[in-house]
């Protein structure tokens, strides 16, 4: 099976090609990329006007299967991934029961191979059920799938822990995903502390209940010569710390979500449940802090920490309501904004959303090179949309975007060369 | 006898006693300038006006009369349902409201739950929607949780009055507060008012705040620096942490109650500590203006931040905010109620 894609604009940070291409997928591999093709195909797709990027991964999403598919299911929310233009995801292990043994990550593989959509590769717990206590067996939970480990939505308290993990971790190459977070600052708040959250009597998170973990986590990095990746920064402070690691050669990357750059805790007003997220919407010095770290590279990864959680879960008073966003169908519209604010180069945004994430986990993706597995994305970056409830793929709609204009969106969509993605339409409803 | 002020149209019809209450009574004067009630709700100070502020006391003022009345009921409310919907223990205040709400003829009715509305394994708006269903006009509600009251107008149509919400807001009790500085002072414009107590967990201090300064007061806070909330200086108020230097030339001295638990939130050491530092003493009143009032939103930790003796002392309003704290609640339950909907 050969497919064209002809006359796109092509952006494949790895191979520095940022031009008019066309491409030749040959077998669900990339079999040539050149600037005309004539070569006869089975099918030819005219991306005239569109741009043509690596597959999008995504590395930090709770698909909430098992234990809260009201939320969520792999299903809807692989959905969700490929109308987002995203062609891997890793699910956090915050499930229940939590994701810590072997079999919970064949359980997930084998649910994303029955929807055979995109892709999914799960994260590990770090610790026995995400409690902080004793590790879970790493070589098995690798031997099942695991891409990587993660206490994510819970910090690991106890140094020595960590520590261990990162350590051990080396053996398997497994980086391990650190949400940052110190328990005894974070003190049972619930958005950022700050004016709004004096206004608003919500008890507040200081940025440094991040930044202080992040500091602590980074010298552990350096110690173990373990592989670490900061979670959803969101604080000035902590990418301050994390630049300053980097440029002293510490081997850490960062992630942040397109909240974190778009929005700050001024959304929390009038006790908005779906501007509440942890880490909290912060303030627009940190939302500059942000931008200016994803320019300067000391962020290397944009993911969505798609966080869904059921209509009525959020339709609370405020300080009862979850923390959690859903992300998975705006992230690329809202990262390509960065490009009309000269942020970032169109380049840069989609490095940060495929390739780079790649590296952090390791595999050969995130690339358009001969030979390389035909994930690809096609969007049409001038096409605007608005963000609307029903036509979420997702189960839960606790987007904080809600009827905001998006510009740029998915069209096509091939994972390993099969076509699930077509002018819109996912492939099984066809 | 107090000079009786002049009153609002609406609310003098509304305060004769012997009178139906008849359509003429709910005519609101759009055309002589005043400000006109328009709110279903009322959910916090910082959402007022000035003018509607001034206008709720104004009615307060006319109401306050009939509870010295011997026969201390007017019809102006007859026929409304009023319910009083606790989800935290108070008294006095439920108490204030319930006796605001006969004095106008309203029947009102209690409902009290302890803990959140999800501990009880009900949605709040369940709960209030169950109360709605019985045609209740107005839900006066009290809730641990900040924004519940703002949450609740937003899913019902029932009116609803804010009577605490977590640590957000008590705009009755800043009101009757401020009625009292008024009514004590004759003015609010250039008064100098300092909250002195924990800043941070007080819905009192933050609807004190925003009233005060809406009406031209000049306002300080005082307390440890653990109880000072972040940046609460962008709402116009200057810090102190050292209550002999912030008690100096001021007309009033609003006094919160120290919640003894947050000794082990690690916000101050002891007790014993804390009424050294900040319990406002005889010694201490020294300091202060020989004018100064002293007010206390109750209930009084005596001893603690309020020696006994300046509690029931000469410069003490604190029995007169309960006695006001009746005719500000008729007032806002009036226009509150009243409004077209």
């Amino acid at each position: 099976m050969k497919i064209l894609i002809k006359n796109g604009y092509l952006v494949d940070p790895k191979n520095k090609l940022d031009e008019p291409m066309d491409l030749l997928i040959e077998d669900g591999r990339v079999k040539k990329v050149s600037k005309k093709i004539t070569e006869k195909a089975d099918q030819e797709i005219d991306a005239k006007g569109k741009i043509v990027c690596p597959g999008l991964i995504d590395i930090h999403v709770h698909l909430r299967q098992p234990g809260y598919e009201y939320k969520e299911t792999i299903e809807t929310g692989l959905r969700a991934a490929l109308k987002g233009g995203i062609t891997g995801v890793c699910p956090m292990a915050n499930t229940n029961p939590v994701a810590d043994s072997r079999s919970d990550m064949e359980f997930m593989i084998g649910e994303s191979k029955r929807v055979n959509l995109v892709n999914l590769w799960p994260v590990g717990a770090v610790t026995l059920r995400q409690e902080g206590k004793e590790l879970t067996e790493f070589g098995e939970l690798k031997k099942g799938g695991a891409i990587a480990l993660s206490d994510d939505g819970q910090p690991i308290t106890d140094s020595n822990i960590l520590r261990r993990a990162l350590s051990y971790a080396k053996k398997f190459g497994l980086p391990i995903l650190a949400h940052c977070q110190d328990e005894a600052l974070f003190c049972g708040g619930c958005m950022h502390e700050g004016f709004v959250s004096t206004k608003l009597g919500l008890p507040g998170i200081p940025v440094e209940a991040e930044s202080v973990e992040v500091a602590r986590d980074i010298q552990l990095a350096d110690l173990t010569g373990g592989q670490l990746h900061f979670c959803h920064i969101s604080g000035r402070k902590s990418l301050d710390l994390i630049r300053q690691a980097k440029a002293q050669g510490s081997k850490v990357t960062a992630e942040t979500c397109p909240h974190y750059f778009h929005l700050t805790d001024e959304s929390v007003l009038h006790y908005n449940t779906n501007a509440k997220m942890n880490p909290p919407l912060r303030t627009v010095e940190d939302v500059a802090a942000v931008k200016k770290a994803l320019k300067d590279g000391t962020i290397d990864v944009i993911a969505t920490d798609h966080a869904p959680h059921a209509e009525s879960e959020k339709d609370t008073e405020f300080d009862q309501a979850p923390f959690g966003v859903i992300g998975l169908e705006t992230s690329l519209p809202l990262s390509l904004r960065l490009v009309e604010e000269k942020v970032l180069t169109m380049t840069q945004v989609i490095e940060k959303m495929s390739l780079n994430p790649a590296c952090v986990l390791k595999i050969d993706r995130g690339h358009l090179s001969e030979g390389a597995v035909a994930d690809v994305t096609i969007f049409d970056p001038h096409k605007e949309w608005v963000v609307e409830k029903d036509k979420l793929q997702s189960k839960s709609k606790n987007s904080p975007f809600l009827g905001w204009k998006m510009k740029g969106q998915v069209t096509d969509v091939w994972v390993a060369g099969r076509h699930i993605l077509n002018n819109g339409v996912i492939a099984s409803e066809r | 006898m107090r000079e009786n002020p002049k009153r609002h149209p609406e609310v003098a019809a509304a305060t004769e006693g012997s009178q139906e209450r008849d359509s003429s009574a709910t005519v609101s004067p759009q055309n002589d300038g005043k400000v006109r009630w328009i709110r279903k709700d009322l959910l916090s100070l910082e959402e007022l006006s000035k003018e509607e502020i001034e206008l709720i006391l104004k009615t307060a003022e006319s109401f306050k009369e009939i509870s010295t009345r011997d026969v201390k009921k007017v019809p102006a409310l007859r026929g409304k349902t009023v319910a009083n919907l606790f989800f935290e223990p108070s008294t006095r205040t439920r108490t204030s409201f319930e006796v605001a709400a006969k004095r106008l003829s309203a029947d009102i009715i209690n409902f009290s739950s302890a803990g959140s509305s999800t501990s009880k394994g009900e949605s709040l708006t369940d709960t209030a929607k169950n109360i709605e269903a019985m045609n209740v006009d107005t839900i006066v509600m009290r809730h641990p949780s900040s924004g519940s009251a703002e949450y609740l107008a937003r899913s019902i149509r029932a009116g609803v009055i804010n009577a605490g919400d977590g640590i957000h807001e008590h705009p009755t009790q800043g009101l009757l507060d401020i009625f009292t500085m008024r009514e004590r002072k004759k003015k609010i414009e250039g008064l100098k008012v300092c909250l002195v107590g924990d800043i941070l967990h007080s819905r009192v201090a933050r609807s004190n705040i925003w009233g005060l300064t809406k009406l031209g007061a000049k306002v300080r806070v005082c307390g440890p620096p653990t109880l000072i909330p972040a940046k609460i200086e962008e709402l116009g108020v200057e810090v102190f942490y050292d209550v002999d230097e912030a008690v100096k030339d001021q007309d009033v001295l609003n006094i919160l109650r120290i919640q003894l638990e947050r000794q082990k939130g690690a916000f101050f050491p002891s007790i014993r500590e804390y009424a050294a530092e900040y319990g406002i003493s005889v010694e201490r009143m020294k300091k202060a203006k020989k004018d100064v009032i002293i007010m206390h939103p109750g209930p009084i930790n005596r001893g603690v931040e309020l020696a006994a003796e300046v509690a029931d002392g000469a410069q003490s309003v604190i029995l007169e905010q309960v006695t006001n704290g009746v005719a500000v609640r008729m007032a806002v339950l009036f226009h509150t109620t009243m409004v077209e909907r």
